[in-house]
């Protein structure tokens, strides 16, 4: 018999107010059970502000700091000095935001506390927009994907630049544990929460987490999408240990980007040669991920 | 133990003492000398306490939020557009009840830009919750951080507050302090006990969604009901430390010569000082003036205004910052609880914006007009700016 490698332990409890087929909520039930029951939150203004229920119910059995939208990388530095201070150094301390929370109105926070270098875990579960606020564009919504503040319209004014790249962003903090993470791949999230845990430092992951409501998908497309998305090398798994990058999984024959686009109604209005675009663009990442990796090693 | 110190020292002292577990902080002048000479402490291994050297005052407050809510005493210092970029994490740590005590020291807001003394900035933040306790000399600045951790920690207060001094008046200003001795601190303020805190042992979420339904509202009335109850507390506290560390402060409002007085100034913070010496001198030429300084802007002591009242013809109050709305702050507030409780002239000197000198001599020609008003028993006008630039009457 296999062995089972995602531990049993819950602290996500029932009950829940997500979207059917959310992959934030996925991403929240792996990562506490990586980390136990010995974890303190942060979460700010996203989706995760709502999920867990409203006042006084609460779907997660760990302590949880509600904070303002911008403030997770210093909410989890005074999280952590304080338990330091009172001699409580085993217990974790995870910022949870989204994408919005992390790429553009927390990146100041967020930047400043990895490079404080507090012993922390911050986790960006990245659905691609302001889910919460109703899909809006942010800085991590993908090439070509329609938002409704890039609607479109007359002069297809949809998001036309590059995914901003936070985890790279983070590389160049030179901290300890940087990691790209889907919740397709459970085990690979497990084992690398597991890694992280041992580091003392700060350790970023952004977990891709597939939004049915925002990307335009049906609930019960949420895994497979997560998976093209490693299998289409339009989202990378990959982990940076002090510098050093190592790609987790390598796809052989990497499929074709359209087969991510075309399940979700995002995508719907891109033409053949704007998906010729995106396909180079993501191999051109793909490539120079190889190179990070080759070269990162090679110093050895 | 007398040392001479800067205001910001002072500042810098009173956190020491009270022994802050974590500290937050970000520079601004002219703060900035507030969290260097409190990271020197640190370095010198004279204060055991965290120090978060943040990238923003939004940051600093936040994570001092942080902090807190994990169950340690915290403490940070700010100015001016440092206080401006908090005022969402303002409302934050007052809605959440968390006792933080942070250091303000008075600076105008740009543009243009002045780093010189003005309340815009804690003026602007009168509704964020926090108790204000306004200071006028170095000494009332040690002091009163250490007495705010003791009223504010209190269970049936927890709200933060916010020790406010004038930039350079008092923050670069030398003087003579009493730096009481670190037992006497530790025996009058106590361990910090929090009274709720983010425990793996006992999980609990703070701050989650709450319908309209949901008891938003009660939250918002029982702070009313903890800034209204910390008007005792302060009373209780300031007196036992009167005892304690041979003091003499009054809880709210410090009266100076007020007894007969036919007009009466009302002020805030170092402005008091200049006015009691003013007072002294045209009291022995015979006019009978007498000054009221405010010591807490909140809770604002409506009682103890109303008794200032009783006392006099006439009230004059001085603002060092301006409301676009009627008349500027502490004159508003001060009209507004006398309203149906007395029929004295009371009108507004708007004064020593952006850093502007308030000498004695503008306070003595207020003190004049005051007068005059009181014995017309009218005021010929509720807003008066003095010192304007060209302007005869009080140069």
């Amino acid at each position: 018999m296999k062995k089972l490698t995602i531990p049993e332990e819950e602290h996500m409890l029932s009950g829940h107010t997500a979207c059917l087929g959310c992959g934030a909520t996925i991403a929240m039930r792996y990562v506490l059970k990586a980390l136990g029951k010995n974890t303190i939150l942060s979460i700010p203004a996203c989706c995760w502000a709502v999920i867990p229920g409203v006042y006084p119910h609460r779907t997660l059995d760990v302590p949880l700091l509600y904070t303002a939208f911008e403030v997770t990388g210093a909410a989890i530095s005074g999280i952590r000095e304080a338990l330091d201070a009172m001699g409580k150094e085993d217990v974790n301390v995870v910022g949870f935001a989204g994408d919005g929370g992390t790429a553009d109105i927390g990146l100041q926070a967020l930047s400043a506390a990895m490079e404080r270098g507090h012993n922390v875990f911050y986790i960006m579960y990245d659905n691609e927009a302001y889910m919460n606020t109703g899909i809006q564009r942010s800085g991590s919504t993908p090439m070509g994907a329609w938002t409704t503040t890039t609607p479109g319209g007359k002069k297809r004014m949809y998001k036309w630049e590059p995914k901003k790249s936070v985890a790279e962003i983070m590389v160049a903090h030179h901290i300890p544990y940087v990691a790209t993470a889907t919740i397709a791949y459970p085990e690979d999230m497990i084992a690398k929460l597991k890694r992280a845990k041992e580091i003392k430092g700060p350790k970023f992951f952004q977990i891709l987490s597939p939004c049915p409501t925002g990307w335009r998908h049906a609930p019960d497309k949420t895994v497979e999408i997560s998976r093209l998305a490693v299998q289409t090398n339009v989202f990378p798994l990959y982990e940076v240990i002090d510098g050093k990058y190592k790609i987790s999984i390598k796809p052989k024959n990497p499929k074709p980007v359209k087969e991510y686009l075309r399940l979700q109604g995002r995508f719907r209005h891109l033409t053949e040669e704007e998906i010729e675009k995106i396909q180079r663009h993501v191999d051109e990442n793909w490539k120079a991920l190889l190179k990070k990796e080759r070269c990162s090693q090679e110093e050895e | 133990m007398k040392m001479i110190l800067t205001g910001n020292e002072s500042a810098a002292w009173g956190a020491r003492l009270s022994r802050p577990k974590v500290i937050a902080a970000y520079p601004i002048t002219p703060q900035t000398s507030i969290i260097e000479t409190i990271a020197s402490f640190i370095a010198n291994g004279e204060m055991d306490a965290r120090y978060i050297r943040v990238e923003s005052e939004h940051s600093a407050m936040a994570a001092c939020i942080a902090a807190q809510n994990t169950g340690v005493r915290t403490y940070t210092a700010t100015s001016a557009h440092g206080l401006a970029l908090m005022h969402e994490v303002l409302i934050w740590a007052s809605g959440a009840r968390l006792p933080i005590v942070m250091s303000v020291v008075n600076r105008a807001m740009a543009p243009p830009w002045s780093v010189w003394t003005d309340q815009l900035d804690t003026m602007a933040e009168r509704d964020s919750g926090w108790i204000q306790v306004y200071t006028q000399n170095n000494q009332e600045v040690l002091d009163s951080i250490i007495m705010s951790y003791k009223i504010a920690e209190k269970h049936n207060i927890l709200l933060p507050t916010m020790v406010i001094e004038d930039a350079f008046i008092l923050s670069h200003t030398s003087e003579g302090v009493d730096v009481p001795e670190q037992k006497k601190v530790d025996d009058f303020i106590g361990e910090y006990n929090p009274a709720f805190k983010l425990d793996p042992e006992e999980p609990a979420g703070f701050g989650s969604l709450i319908m309209p339904e949901g008891p938003y509202m009660e939250f918002r009335y029982k702070m009313a009901l903890a800034m209204e109850e910390a008007k005792k507390e302060i009373k209780k506290v300031v007196e036992e430390f009167n005892e304690t560390f041979n003091r003499n402060y009054s809880p709210f409002i410090e009266e100076y010569r007020t007894e007969d007085a036919d007009a009466i100034m009302f002020v805030l913070g170092t402005i008091g000082s200049t006015a009691k010496d003013v007072v002294d001198s045209m009291r022995s030429e015979g006019y009978k003036v007498g000054v009221a300084r405010l010591r807490y802007f909140r809770p604002f002591p409506a009682e103890e205004v109303r008794r200032l009242a009783k006392k006099t013809n006439m009230i004059g109050v001085v603002d060092r910052s301006y409301s676009f709305g009627p008349g500027a702050d502490l004159f508003a507030e001060t009209k507004s609880v006398l309203y149906n409780h007395t029929d004295i002239p009371v009108k507004n000197y708007v004064m020593g914006l952006g850093g502007r000198d308030i000498t004695p001599a503008i306070l003595r020609k207020v003190f004049l007009d005051m007068l005059h008003i009181a014995k017309e028993g009218v005021a010929d006008k509720e807003i008066e700016w003095v010192g304007l630039q060209g302007d005869e009457r009080w140069s």
